[in-house]
């Protein structure tokens, strides 16, 4: 059971390899960012350089999934032909303090009538899609 | 060194757009749009079609300017100018490329120009069908993120949270809108009023973002003609000199997966500094602002990254009486994005200079300065400031 329909694109791998390892890390459920070996700064999404001090020497750490809510929004209007049927769904922006406070997107697990608090504590879930073509993993949040 | 600035150097002394319709709604291709609006504001200007010699647009237009200048008969063609980025953020950017080209000897009649025909093409607010996605995308779409509604949503949401404001403040700016247009015939929602009530009945979109926060799609196209200086009075209309121009937005703006430092924000933090400096005037010194609105809470963004007030001051603020033409701040007095026509915003550049000629269907008396502030939170975004002959 995903939280959303299925009919919406699938993520892949970008064609340059750049973000591989966070989506093989989720299919193994670890949440995998960069960090530079350098000024050791966490950095999301992924680059090629380091934004802070241009190293190229980057590595893949595996963070933990803890975060907290920094932004989110409930969506109504079904943009896209998928979602025509789901009704008000939730998309939360969560900051990871022991990552560096860098912040990823995704759904808010539970009741979409649900009250959102900026701030609240949250884990991540990984959301298995085995049966795509590619299969892969959604990296999803609910409130502790 | 002498000073580096735009001030006072060209002027707009044409401007024209098509009739605007509802979008996938226009009888012309993309291509007729533009070209009838260019014509409409040579008509303006008074100038002959075939003196242009340069063009600048913005948002990935289709309409290639070596096409128009042939099909115009153009003697000859000189700068071709387009400015990255997708959304209206480079509207005002825009006006500010063809004016540099001009101030720098490259051009000498020069259009600033946007057509949209989205039947014929893809719309804004849709997307696309299943298959795969990759890179920043796929950080988004699979969790139902996809159109600049949702996505700056997650903005909007967290300005308000960070400084207090409420609906009602968002509310203002829409119903700023629609009121304008309420005295504007070129306006779509032109007798088609908004009340407080039919705003708060809308349904949402993505919260914050109500139906009526959101601008409208729209197919049309609209013109700008440029000169230098010295120049402009040779023309039919008072000119609109250009007082500054600036364009960019803050740091790392563009850091994937929604990691931008300031992300609550419309990227004017260190943008608006510049256009104050090159216009030698403050926020209080503008007497209409025409701001775009893709959503109004990048309305109220811009205005507080402007100057204008603080985000805690917003509530305050952005009351309808304020944003009227008799008001602190008269805002968007053609109907803008939301009412008179989502023409990528440069419906605003054009309005900005009927108020300083007197032209305006909701004119605000004696207006000297005009503010036109481009497209928030996309990047890179633009504003400019125009003024009449006496604030040079």
């Amino acid at each position: 059971m995903t939280y959303l329909p299925k009919g919406l694109p699938e993520p892949v791998t970008e064609a340059d390899q750049l973000d591989k390892p966070y989506w093989d890390g989720t299919r193994a459920g670890k949440l995998m960012v960069q960090r530079c070996k350098s000024c050791h700064g966490f950095q999301w999404g992924p680059e090629w350089i380091c934004h802070s001090c241009r190293s190229w020497d980057l590595e893949w750490v595996e963070v933990k999934g803890r975060g907290k809510i920094w932004t989110w929004t409930r969506c109504w209007h079904p943009v896209h032909p998928a979602l025509k049927e789901r009704g008000p769904y939730i998309a939360v922006l969560v900051e990871l303090p022991e990552a560096g406070n860098i912040r990823m997107l995704g759904n808010l697990l539970g009741d979409a009538a649900q009250s959102v608090t900026i701030g609240a504590e949250v884990e991540a879930v990984f959301e298995p899609h085995d049966d795509a073509a590619t299969p892969y993993t959604l990296v999803q949040w609910r409130t502790v | 060194m002498s000073e580096r600035t735009l001030r006072g150097k060209v002027a707009i002394v044409g401007v024209g757009e098509t009739t605007y319709y509802k979008h996938s709604m226009s009888p012309d291709p993309e291509f007729v749009l533009a070209i009838k609006a260019i014509l409409a504001a040579c008509d303006d200007a008074g100038v002959d079609p075939t003196e242009i010699d340069s063009f600048a647009s913005y948002a990935n237009d289709r309409n290639d300017p070596s096409r128009i200048s042939a099909a115009l008969g153009c003697r000859e063609l000189r700068v071709s100018n387009m400015q990255w980025g997708g959304g209206g953020g480079g509207a005002s950017a825009a006006v500010g490329n063809a004016a540099a080209a001009i101030m720098s000897g490259q051009a000498d009649i020069a259009v600033v120009y946007r057509a949209l025909a989205q039947g014929q093409f893809q719309r804004f607010g849709r997307a696309a069908g299943a298959g795969t996605v990759s890179g920043d995308n796929a950080l988004a779409h699979p969790y139902g993120i996809f159109v600049p509604a949702q996505r700056y949503a997650l903005k909007i949401m967290r300005f308000m949270h960070e400084h207090g404001v409420r609906q009602e403040a968002l509310r203002a700016i829409a119903m700023a809108s629609y009121h304008h247009a309420q005295s504007n015939p070129r306006a779509i929602m032109y007798r088609r009023p908004l009340t407080e009530q039919m705003y708060d009945d809308s349904r949402w979109i993505a919260e914050p973002n109500h139906l009526f926060d959101c601008c409208q799609e729209n197919d049309g196209a609209a013109a700008l003609v440029l000169v230098s200086a010295e120049r402009a009075k040779d023309f039919r209309h008072k000119p609109a000199y250009l007082l500054a121009s600036a364009q960019g937005s803050d740091h790392r703006n563009a850091a994937r997966g929604f990691n931008a430092p300031d992300f609550a924000s419309s990227s004017f933090g260190p943008v608006a500094p510049h256009l104050w400096n090159m216009a030698k005037l403050a926020p209080q010194d503008v007497d209409v602002l025409q701001s775009y609105e893709n959503f109004t809470g990048g309305v109220l963004m811009s205005m507080v990254e402007h100057g204008f007030f603080t985000g805690e001051e917003a509530n305050d603020f952005c009351r309808l009486e304020n944003f009227l033409t008799t008001g602190k701040l008269p805002l968007n007095t053609s109907g803008g994005n939301l009412a008179e026509c989502y023409m990528h915003g440069l419906e605003l550049q054009i309005e900005a200079v009927r108020q300083l000629r007197g032209q305006s269907t909701a004119q605000v008396a004696g207006a000297k300065v005009a503010g036109v502030i481009a497209g928030p939170m996309v990047t890179p975004v633009s504003t400019m400031v125009l003024g009449t002959e006496e604030t040079l």
